[in-house]
């Protein structure tokens, strides 16, 4: 019970500080706000709204309730129905009804702050950032920058004082573990000097650190738990999915320190920049993340729709640590958060091409150079088969220079835009679905932007049927004006892939082509048509056989190139319009409504119409969540705990800062003066003296501080399952330092994957491969690796903004037994045997002294040595009780395997 | 986690530490469990020695069942064919669908009008109670008078995926804890070698849903189901590598903890203390799992009954194995036999076919469980759950609008058959009825989110109020719904 009563004593310490430091002016948002959340918004708040009467927004409050009645009058308690309904000795008048009532002190409380004119405040992480200026603490000496100015300023008020520097190795080794995931080299660290470090010699080590290749590896890491990064698309099929260069991106980013706007911006709307680069493309598969339900007989709009659902609550996790999932049903519980608002959220995300299909089109593909070479070659072919065909270099391959030579033929995976239909990888398309019933709902569009028109006389269709009632539409320009053409897609009397020509009179100059595909009878079988391509006829002359033959080959190798599901805007002829869902039901559609920011978000009345001006306002001056919201992050990733403990709420269900002056100056410095740039963020943090202390726990610490929100000592924590096997790998000398590429799958437990409908099987990747950093481990959903499981790795299928630390036995079992730690325990013991040179002693001392950077007590050799001299016993006993097997563990891998499961190594110190 | 959640789980680390501080000498092992989530569950602690701050989270009633045994057959097998008998669908057989039934609704395959299908079944009357049991479970039916039959079940979901996560979760999507997590979370385990939560798997695939189905989604990963296999290692890793044996592995273990003592005097951070005791209670579960898990003891009339076959990964040495936890005090076991999903697109998954060769596979081993759980005296306190996700259509199916080779029913969310016996649950009840054909619950209907509010209410947990904070809010595994089924309980 003493940590209750400490977090309660320090709880309403801070509590009075404030009240204090305000004077008698009661602060809505520090004191009257919890009370209203903790008694009354179950009732008046934002799921109910009882007697009329909500206590969400200052005008609701304000207003009459359903009796008429004023609940309350600002700066007339007396005349305040609320207050007199909660001090009413009838308990069917009573309030609250359900629940506590609330103490004399807390309707005092109310009673003050009404009388003082009922002000509502805003909520402290909404307020906008002012310059920061530094408190004076008195130990100025232990003060490295303005960071150990706040911390020691609260230290000093609750009598505390920090810690001891950390000794040069175990600062080293943090260091190493903070910024690059690894960690670090034995030699590097002997280079230095003994005892503790000089700040100038710190500063070159987190120098080179922030400049190592592995940093952005590290931070990578972090963000693909809050970007939901899977190789695989989720629910029953889960099946394999080609989003590795999105890694690759976010890597790439995090070591080039793009400045946090731009990786915001590029993310979410790269795809809206001018011109975009393929790199900004492949930002975007940001929200390609979602899910891809793929399973027979589901509604592939359900799942759109869920899709869009889960990018809205993931952008206002992310960057504004709000909780929105509530607000898709009701508005929110305890934040100023309107239903509709929701939806004016969602209409923002709504308009993306993708659609739940399973080729996940649109797609980005990328050319290795090999490939590139052949398909600038094949173009140069199709160029001298007909001059009109342009020639390509391998700097202007792209979709849309393709596109050209490939014309007058149509393929789905060209199509500007859809609707409906099923396009596959293949460029086929078609409107089949699983569902017949469902059919009505459905308007099967294909759309091919700007194509010229001039002298065409008919439209060749390559298709198969299974009956006689499926129609194609074509419509110029316009889905509501007449249709120019309209073709019967009757089924080919050889029962196999056949061409439809259809003849038109030529129109002139250049126009949108819509195809439609109707189902006449909404028949599951006669209905549908499956179409190869679409071919466009001019001058009734069909296409030269050779040029097909060369526009085939130059398919083939554009197909071939590495996928990446991009964002794609739905063009103007498709937009979708976006509706609230009543109850948060996709089927029940209300009002219409239009893209928006919630009010409580915005200063002035921005009008905000699509993704790109939502990203930058989300980084503008106006919104000062998202840089309180992202240097918590960091923080917390570094320390083990964020300023806000709640990365993922700072609403006002959320933890309140215990140092928010800290992290408005954090917040302030990163989004004015250090120009959003991460690294300058971290090292700031990682150059305070607050960090560089040691971890050593006093008693007395303790007993003040158990969860040392005063930062009077630096943080133990358990590495990470990513760090945890990069650890083994790199001091045991395996370690694959490869950079990027496509995910692998190192030796995992025979059986693990045993997934319906599915042929994927866990190929293992020998060799080199078979040791790459846990970060590339393949990520499958439904079946997700099990010894980074085991160490609270998520298995990202939503946005995850911390890991919850557990410690249990299933973890000891990991690293006792998994191969790779086998393997990593050997090679550790080759290195202790030849280190030794017979001395086992010498050994055992190197071995410790390579994998924990210092020289073991001798009390811990004693202890090795002993277990040592076991284990060559057993060596000697076991081959002669069992002959046929001679495999044993040589005594050197029995005590690597022990070293390499201690306390010291699995934490960060 | 929520204030309250971390308030919780940090305190009993810092008790259970200054305990052990206090009383060095009562052995490192006890202090495991509270890390683990075992032995102490959230509730029995916490509620007595909360602060008048702290929200009346888990309240509490005697509950009748101490565990829960649950036999899901994934794919679904059809009601139609085992308990739900409906002469009038015989009558019917052959004729086209009405169109009343079809409109409006969402079936999996299905299209345009297909057509009535009798029962592929001979059905009689058994035991006291006079259940209606198909000669499909010749065993079965001998045991009718112990179990609670619920006819009237509906889901909302009608592929397999949602509708397993909606069953084991309370949710169609991904991401939120199986009804296994809930339980351990709210009652922990009664023994500390063993996992709380145990799995087995048969039928050769993992059900549809994947592993999500037993994940801890937002509750601590200590919540989640483990894995207990009958192919390679019985648990994950459990296994010593080649050339280490126990003694070996106990050596080592011992040194690994001394040395982490030494770290703990040094540094006096409480967490060494857990993984010390971690260690030891690996070390404990490499010889209490592999234990549990041998069959090959069992009496030979013990596997006559069950018709076991030791080695093998079947549903019958799951069975056999989920009694064994049972008396070791696993607080929840989880099986999932797979291949129930009888479309008639193949033989294997036709109602002629593969579904007799499922329903042998399950007849004589769940009833095995029963009589043998009884015989122990354990059936009172042992809630054991048979069903699939949702139910079958009276229709026969007609995928892509043509008659199949091999007889099937398609996916049915409206009417299904599930049971239950033991754990404060009244046996020779049939509890709900469906219609003539068997298409839509009449009376008495039970939507999943009763069942599990029921399945919690044995336990003596009360489904509104488990919960536990996530995403800024309360969540729990009934979500905003589930009333119990006060007519099935003791």
């Amino acid at each position: 019970m003493k940590g209750i009563f400490y977090f309660c004593l320090v709880f309403v310490l801070s509590t009075l500080l404030i009240a204090c430091y305000t004077g008698d002016e009661i602060s809505y948002s520090e004191e009257i706000k919890p009370l209203l959340n903790k008694k009354c918004l179950r009732c008046h708040g934002g799921i109910r709204s009882l007697g009329g009467f909500s206590l969400l927004f200052a005008e609701d409050a304000l207003s009459p309730t359903e009796s008429g009645k004023l609940a309350i009058v600002p700066g007339k308690p007396r005349e305040s129905e609320m207050i007199s309904r909660i001090k009413h000795t009838d308990p069917e008048m009573m309030m609250p009804q359900e629940g506590l009532p609330l103490t004399d002190e807390e309707t005092s409380l109310l009673e003050r702050w009404i009388r003082q004119g009922a002000k509502f405040d805003q909520h402290w992480s909404y307020r906008q950032l002012d310059e920061p200026i530094a408190p004076s603490p008195e130990l100025k000496d232990w003060v490295k920058n303005d960071i150990d100015s706040y911390i020691l300023d609260k230290m000093e008020a609750f009598d505390l004082y920090p810690n001891e520097p950390a000794e040069a190795h175990a600062l080293v080794r943090r260091l190493n573990f903070d910024l690059t995931g690894l960690p670090p080299d034995l030699d590097q660290l002997k280079q230095l000097t003994g005892g503790n470090l000089a700040q100038v010699q710190i500063e070159k080590i987190i120098d080179d650190l922030l400049k190592s290749p592995h940093y952005g590896e590290h931070f990578a890491a972090l963000w693909l738990d809050l970007a939901r990064y899977a190789d695989s698309n989720g629910y029953e099929k889960d099946m394999g999915r080609s989003i590795w260069r999105f890694r690759d991106w976010v890597i790439d980013a995090f070591n080039r320190d793009m400045p946090f706007d731009q990786f915001t911006i590029e993310q979410l709307s790269g795809d809206l920049l001018p011109e975009p680069t393929k790199d900004q493309l492949i930002a975007t598969a940001f929200h390609r993340n979602t899910m891809t339900n793929t399973e027979g007989g589901t509604e592939d709009e359900e799942f759109r729709t869920t899709s869009v659902i889960d990018r809205v609550n993931t952008t206002f996790e992310l960057w504004q640590g709000t909780t929105m999932s509530c607000v898709q049903c009701h508005a929110h519980p305890y934040d100023p958060f309107r239903h509709d608002e929701y939806y004016e959220l969602l209409a923002l995300f709504n308009n993306t091409q993708d659609a739940d299909i399973d080729s996940e089109y649109p797609y980005l593909l990328e050319h290795p150079d090999s490939i590139m070479e052949k398909m600038v070659q094949t173009s140069a072919q199709i160029h001298l088969l007909d001059k009109h065909y342009p020639k390509i270099s391998k700097d202007s391959v792209s979709k849309a220079s393709i596109r050209k030579l490939i014309f007058p033929r149509l393929f789905g995976d060209f199509a500007d835009d859809y609707q409906d239909v099923l396009i596959n990888g293949n460029g086929g398309f078609s409107n089949s679905a699983y569902n017949s019933n469902n059919q009505k709902h459905k308007l099967y569009y294909l759309v091919f932007s700007n194509i010229n028109l001039d002298s065409i006389t008919g439209i060749n269709y390559h298709y198969f049927s299974r009956g006689d009632d499926a129609v194609i539409e074509v419509y110029l320009d316009d889905i509501n004006s007449q249709p120019i053409l309209r073709t019967k897609m009757i089924e080919p009397k050889k029962k196999d892939w056949d061409w439809l020509l259809a003849s038109m009179a030529p129109k002139s100059g250049n126009h949108d082509l819509i195809f439609h595909f109707v189902n006449t009878t909404g028949d599951f079988r006669t209905g549908v048509v499956d179409l190869k391509e679409i071919e466009l006829v001019y001058n009734d002359q069909p296409l030269n056989k050779e040029v097909r033959v060369a526009q085939d080959s130059l398919l083939k190798l554009y197909r071939r190139g590495i996928k990446t599901p991009v964002m794609k805007e739905r063009t103007e002829l498709l937009r979708r319009k976006t509706h609230i869902f009543e109850r948060g039901n996709y089927l029940v559609k209300g009002e219409e409504v239009v893209p928006g920011i919630p009010d409580v978000l915005s200063t002035e009345n921005e009008s905000i119409s699509d993704r790109l001006e939502f990203a930058k306002w989300m980084v503008s001056k106006e919104n000062p969540l998202t840089a309180r919201v992202f240097v918590n992050r960091i923080w917390a990733y570094i320390f083990g705990d964020g300023l806000v403990e709640t990365p993922e709420d700072f609403g006002t269900q959320g933890i309140p800062p215990i140092h928010p002056e800290l992290l408005d100056y954090l917040a302030y410095r990163f989004s004015n003066d250090w120009e959003w740039s991460i690294k300058r963020l971290v090292k700031e943090i990682v150059m305070s003296a607050t960090y560089q202390q040691s971890s050593r726990v006093s008693p007395d610490k303790v007993d003040k501080d158990p969860y040392n929100h005063y930062y009077s000592r630096a943080n133990r924590v358990r590495l990470s399952a990513e760090q945890i096997r990069d650890q083994a790998l790199t001091v045991s000398g395996l370690l694959n330092r490869t950079i990027g590429g496509k995910s692998v799958m190192p030796p995992q437990p025979d059986g693990v994957w045993q997934i319906v409908y599915s042929s994927a099987k866990w190929e293992v990747d020998h060799e080199e491969d078979k040791y790459r950093r846990g970060l590339y481990t393949y990520w499958k959903r439904t079946t997700p690796y099990p010894s980074m499981i085991a160490f609270d790795s998520p298995s990202r299928e939503f946005c995850v903004s911390r890991r919850i630390r557990t410690n249990t036995p299933l973890q000891a079992l990991v690293t006792l037994n998994d191969t790779v730690y086998i393997e990593t325990a050997q090679a550790l013991g080759t290195f202790m045997k030849e280190h030794g040179q017979g001395d086992v002693r010498e050994a055992i001392a190197g071995g410790y002294e390579k994998i924990l950077l210092e020289i073991p007590a001798d009390q811990t050799i004693e202890i090795l040595v002993q277990l040592y001299t076991e284990a060559v016993k057993e060596e000697d006993v076991t081959p002669v009780l069992n002959e046929d097997t001679t495999t044993y563990l040589d005594p050197y891998t029995v005590v690597a395997n022990a070293m390499m499961n201690l306390d010291a190594f699995l934490t960060k110190s | 986690m929520s204030l309250f959640n971390e308030m919780i789980a940090r305190e009993v680390q810092l008790d259970t530490r200054r305990h052990f501080l206090k009383t060095c000498t009562s052995g490192l092992g006890a202090l495991a469990l509270a890390t683990l989530g075992c032995n102490k569950g959230i509730s029995t602690d916490f509620v007595a020695t909360s602060s008048p701050s702290m929200p009346d989270a888990i309240s509490h009633y005697m509950g009748r069942a101490k565990r829960v045994i649950y036999l899901h057959m994934a794919g679904s097998p059809s009601q139609l064919e085992l308990f739900d008998y409906k002469p009038t669908l015989n009558l019917l057989h052959d004729q086209p669908c009405p169109q009343s039934l079809l409109e409006g609704k969402k079936f999996a395959f299905i299209s345009g009008i297909p057509k009535m299908l009798g029962h592929q079944a001979d059905f009689r009357q058994h035991g006291e109670s006079g259940a209606w049991v198909s000669n499909h479970l010749p065993r079965f039916s001998e045991v009718v008078d112990d179990v609670c039959f619920l006819k009237a079940m509906h889901t909302d979901e009608f592929n397999h995926a949602p509708a397993q996560l909606y069953l084991h979760t309370g949710s169609p999507r991904l991401g939120r804890p199986s009804i296994g997590s809930w339980v351990t979370y709210g009652l922990g385990t009664e023994n500390e070698d063993l996992p709380g939560f145990v799995v087995l798997v048969s039928g050769g695939n993992t059900p549809d849903a994947g592993k999500s189905v037993w994940g801890s989604g937002f509750l601590p990963s200590i919540y989640q189901g483990v894995q207990c296999r009958s192919h390679g290692d019985p648990v994950l890793f459990i296994n010593n590598p080649e050339g280490m044996d126990r003694q070996l592995r106990g050596q080592t273990i011992e040194a690994i903890n001394k040395i982490n003592e030494l770290e703990f005097e040094e540094f006096r951070d409480p967490e060494i203390l857990t993984r010390i005791a971690q260690y030891e209670m690996a070390y404990r579960m490499q010889l209490s799992v592999p234990q549990v898990m041998d069959i090959q003891k069992e009496p030979a009339y013990i596997h006559e009954m069950y018709g076991t076959e030791p080695g093998k990964s079947s549903f019958a040495n799951n069975c056999l194995l989920a009694r064994r936890m049972a008396e070791q005090g696993v607080r929840f076991i989880q099986l999932f036999h797979w291949g129930w999903d009888s479309h008639g697109a193949g033989e294997s998954e036709a109602l002629n076919h593969g579904f007799i060769d499922r329903c042998k596979e399950v007849d004589q081993p769940m009833t095995a469980l029963i009589q043998d759980l009884k015989q122990r005296g354990l059936l009172d306190e042992t809630l054991v759950v048979w069903g699939g996700e949702f139910g079958r259509t009276p229709m026969m199916e007609n995928r892509g609008g043509v008659t199949n080779p091999f007889v099937g029913r398609d996916h049915h969310t409206e009417a299904f058959t599930m049971w239950m016996a033991g754990g404060g649950i009244k046996g020779g009840l049939s509890h709900g009825e469906t219609d003539d054909i068997g298409y839509y619950g009449i009376k008495d209907k039970v939507h999943i989110h009763d069942l599990q509010a029921t399945m919690l209410h044995t336990l003596g947990l009360n489904h509104e109020k488990l919960t536990f904070a996530f995403q800024g809010r309360d969540f729990r595994l009934t979500d905003v719904a589930g009333k119990l089924i006060k007519e099935i309980l003791v």
